[in-house]
């Protein structure tokens, strides 16, 4: 614990001044997360060396590492798998930094993808400069309309949010699955729920398929990701240097302090379950608007529930989500070539995000294993009077 | 290897602690303190919060373990792994907070843990039960109805509880916790008689208080503890209130709060009529009408509980009334919000910092701006300015001494003081016209009180109206010019501060007159 001069210098670097202004705390922002992966990592060995035996522990690790990093082709597809969950995790990290639990990223991303392809194969004849983020918007706006329920129930009544996006989730399914066999909407000459394609005004352009390499026309990131990163500054700039965000990360820490200080704290759990539906719409939208062109049953893929997942994991800090999610997104990508390569099962990635999550829901286990110093219980930093 | 004089000692020496050490880290807790206790005696233990008396008692009562040093019971060490042991070696303890169920009778709540059985299938004999606290209560004067629900009797009786399930534990040495933190005077004075009682039958009696006054009357012999370590002693006959706070404190101190007559000018704060009913719907607030002027303090005197908290969290807007009328300069107050209230220049002291006043995980510069940070210079639009906050931070922690080392900490890592002084510090560094205080230095260090009252003399001095509503009879005595008596969700009396003694106001508080 060092005592800081009293002079005008603080005492942090300026990087982490502007990154995490709200008391970066080493430990438990990048620390914990780091070694939970490693220690995950090392326990997923184990799985490894039980199902397939010692020797395919490196090969596995291996093609688990080439194949999210080495080569254009391979990062562009870790990006690509990285762009919902970085949207979706930002949602459900913006809940949690208000103290509410949003498990509805995935029905959000469900309806705000829906809307995405509404607007994306029945507005035409606009230029894409309009129509692309017309429908974008129509995606975030569905989202937003998913989030904005639960919150009002929270606000007005009382009702739990967990309880109610959950419920609101298949409420969403159920309503995708409808909408997609209805006339107008369902693709012509297909009886299965799948819907007309999004037009080419309105789909997110890929944007490396210009790359002086092999195969550089089936590389897929689209202008998704940079719209996601440009996203996740938006959040940090909300949540650290806004007055909305101050109302917001109040709430979360101390309702009662916010009521006292003025806050109207039911309008700013609707605003703040409101603008995570919208993250998650934006993701659903994502998925729509990109990869996939249409609108087709469940094609949120779980990504909603991996966006808690890892928004634990980056500590609901919106560099710690985007880092976070691109690592996600490279356990996916990488497993599939580690299945095909080194002949392990991708649910091992299933068991190394699990474990990642024990690790992190448990961070005194940890730093128990690694034997890290404890950081949170110093004590006090300033005594009575008289000193 | 003893000393002669412990040899001497040795022979009725009930429990020893010696030089027993517990370090937390960045802090020593407790830095080889030496205590004695011996049968018959009744040791006072004075320190300020923080100052390490919660944490030895912690370890006598088997809570934590000491890194260095050794308890001594009856001569031999005693290693105690949980309170179990400490029980088993005869040590009781009597918590501030009371540890006792509700909807349970007195006998019941005596006996938890440790029931009496009997018959053929090992049943509680509650007979047999109520005549051992029956036997125990007549034996100290501790009068209790042994059938009676725990839930319907005041404080000063659930004390009396609280001390009949030590004894029916058979302890030898019991330590009391801030005993007279829940109690009217009059409840102080026969608690007295039953811890002279207690005395008088041989127990040993560690008596923890920050209260200078109850220390000098209630004391044998008194260790002072600052910052973990026993800094002193002394005998109530050669000790005054001004001694002892100065080695409490380790600085001279002003105890009495120095002020002029005050000068009322026109009324601030009107209520009238008012009405409030708790969550449960229970009417807490009753029919309260009271004026505050400009330049004077009124304080609200009352046993906690007696709608005081509701009482202040209708006028600064966090309940809504049912009935009556709040004005605040003649405007009509009684349903506004508490950001209009702070833009009518309200300044609001919170009862409970921690719960209400403070985000504990925000830093200084977050927590000074927490009820105008929607205003320029601290933001703009909605563009936090926080360059502008923390260097305005910086001014408040100099102009209002809070120790720390910085504004990047925080607020959690102040010592209860220091956020109080945060507290006052966001709130009286405006144009103030009105300031209401709830329980303003509950819990802190005495320096930080001298400072906060001084502080509230002088924004009253500067024409404010000040509510002041305070537990602490001293407290609201002190500062006052007016005293207003709560009981039972009403006021039953108004004195001039000047002519206040405690006894007529504990009468008052005991809802004996009225």
């Amino acid at each position: 614990m060092t005592v800081a001069p009293r002079d005008p210098k603080p005492q942090r670097s300026a990087f982490w001044e502007r990154v995490a202004p709200d008391k970066i705390d080493y430990r438990s922002l990048v620390l914990i997360p780091l070694l939970a992966v490693l220690t995950a990592l090392i326990i997923g060995a184990v799985f490894i060396i039980l199902t397939s035996g010692l020797g395919s522990v490196w090969p596995a690790y291996k093609a688990l590492f080439t194949g999210a990093f080495v080569g254009w082709a391979s990062i562009s597809e870790t990006m690509l798998a990285a762009t919902p969950l970085i949207l979706a995790g930002l949602s459900v990290a913006i809940g949690f930094k208000a103290g509410l639990f949003n498990i509805g990223a995935e029905g959000q991303m469900t309806i705000g993808g829906l809307t995405a392809v509404l607007v994306g194969f029945s507005v035409t004849g606009l230029p894409w400069i309009i129509h692309l983020p017309l429908a974008i918007i129509a995606g975030i706006l569905g989202g937003m309309a998913w989030g904005f329920i639960p919150g009002l129930l929270r606000a007005k009544t009382g009702a739990h949010e967990v309880i109610v996006t959950i419920m609101l989730n298949f409420v969403a399914f159920r309503i995708l699955d409808y909408v997609l066999k209805l006339p107008g909407i369902v693709k012509e000459g297909r009886f299965d729920p799948i819907s007309k394609d999004v037009l080419d005004s309105a789909r997110l352009p890929k944007i490396l398929t210009w790359l002086p390499v092999e195969n550089a026309e089936r590389m897929r990131l689209h202008l998704g990701f940079f719209l996601a990163l440009l996203v996740a500054w938006f959040v940090y700039w909300l949540l650290y240097k806004s007055t909305i965000g101050f109302e917001f990360r109040t709430v979360g820490s101390n309702p009662n302090a916010a009521k006292y200080g003025g806050i109207g704290v039911g309008a700013t759990i609707i605003l703040v379950m409101s603008i995570a539906g919208g993250l998650a719409g934006m993701a659903g939208a994502n998925e729509t608007l990109g990869v996939l062109g249409n609108g087709q049953p469940g094609f949120s893929a779980q990504k909603g529930f991996d966006a808690i997942a890892l928004a634990l994991l980056g500590r609901s800090h919106p560099l710690g989500v985007v880092v976070s999610a691109i690592l996600f997104g490279a356990l996916r990508v990488g497993g599939r070539a580690m299945q095909v390569q080194a002949d392990v099962g991708v649910d091992l990635i299933i068991i190394i995000q699990a474990l990642i999550i024990v690790f992190i829901a448990a961070p005194e286990l940890v730093s128990s294993i690694w034997r890290v110093k404890g950081g949170e219980e110093t004590g006090q930093l300033t005594r009575g009077w008289g000193t | 290897m003893l000393p002669a004089s412990s040899i001497i000692q040795a022979v009725c020496v009930r429990l020893e602690l010696r030089n027993v050490t517990k370090r937390f880290p960045g802090v020593v807790a407790n830095d080889s303190v030496d205590l004695t206790v011996e049968s018959g005696e009744i040791l006072g233990l004075l320190g300020e919060n923080g100052a390490g008396k919660t944490t030895l008692m912690n370890i006598l009562y088997g809570l934590y373990s000491a890194d260095e040093g050794e308890i001594l019971v009856d001569g031999e060490v005693a290693g105690f792994e949980g309170p179990g042991d400490a029980i088993a070696a005869g040590i009781g303890m009597v918590h501030q907070h009371f540890m006792l169920v509700p909807v349970f009778d007195v006998t019941e709540n005596v006996v938890l843990g440790v029931e009496p059985v009997g018959g053929p299938f090992a049943s509680i004999d509650m007979d047999e039960a109520r005549r051992e606290v029956l036997d125990i209560s007549s034996k100290y004067g501790l009068e209790v109805d042994p059938e009676a629900m725990v839930e319907d009797l005041p404080v000063g009786i659930q004390q009396r509880i609280e001390i009949i399930k030590v004894l029916f534990r058979e302890a030898e040495i019991i330590v009391f916790d801030e005993p007279t933190s829940v109690l009217t005077p009059q409840e102080v004075e026969e608690f007295f008689g039953i811890v002279r009682s207690l005395k008088e039958s041989g127990k040993g009696i560690i008596f923890i208080t920050h209260k200078l006054g109850e220390m000098l009357e209630i004391a044998d012999r008194i260790s002072v503890l600052r910052r973990g370590k026993v800094v002193g002693s002394a005998t109530p006959k050669d000790a005054t209130k001004e001694s002892l706070a100065e080695m409490m404190v380790g600085r001279p101190v002003d105890l009495v709060v120095d002020k002029e007559a005050a000068e009322p000018g026109e009324v601030v704060l009107s209520v009238q009529n008012l009405v409030v009913q708790d969550d449960r719907l229970h009417t807490v607030v009753n029919d309260v009408s009271f004026d505050v002027r400009a330049g004077e303090i009124v304080g609200v005197a009352g046993v906690q509980g007696n709608g005081q908290t509701e009482l202040v969290e209708a006028i600064t807007g966090l309940m809504l009334p049912i009935a009556g009328h709040i004005e605040l300069g003649g405007q009509d107050v009684t349903l506004a919000l508490p950001r209009e209230l702070h833009e009518l220049s309200v300044a609001h002291v919170p009862e409970d910092r921690q719960r209400d006043g403070l985000v504990l995980d925000f830093n200084l510069y977050e927590n000074l701006v927490l009820d105008s940070y929607y205003s320029e210079p601290y933001s703009k639009g909605v563009r936090m300015d926080w360059p502008e906050a923390r260097r305005h931070s910086k001014e408040l922690i100099e102009q209002y001494d809070i120790r720390t080392p910085s504004p990047d900490i925080s607020a959690s890592s102040l010592s209860g003081g220091n956020q109080q002084k945060l507290i006052v510090a966001r709130e009286f560094s405006r144009d103030v016209k009105l300031v209401i205080a709830s329980q303003p230095t509950r819990g802190i260090d005495v320096g930080s009180i001298e400072y906060i009252h001084s502080r509230i003399v002088e924004e009253r001095d500067e024409g404010a109206a000040i509510l002041i509503v305070s537990s602490e009879l001293d407290e609201v005595m002190a500062l006052s010019d007016r005293i207003l008596v709560m009981y039972r969700g009403k006021i039953v009396a108004e004195v001039a501060g000047e002519d206040a003694t405690a006894t007529q106001l504990g009468l008052f508080m005991a809802g004996a007159v009225s």
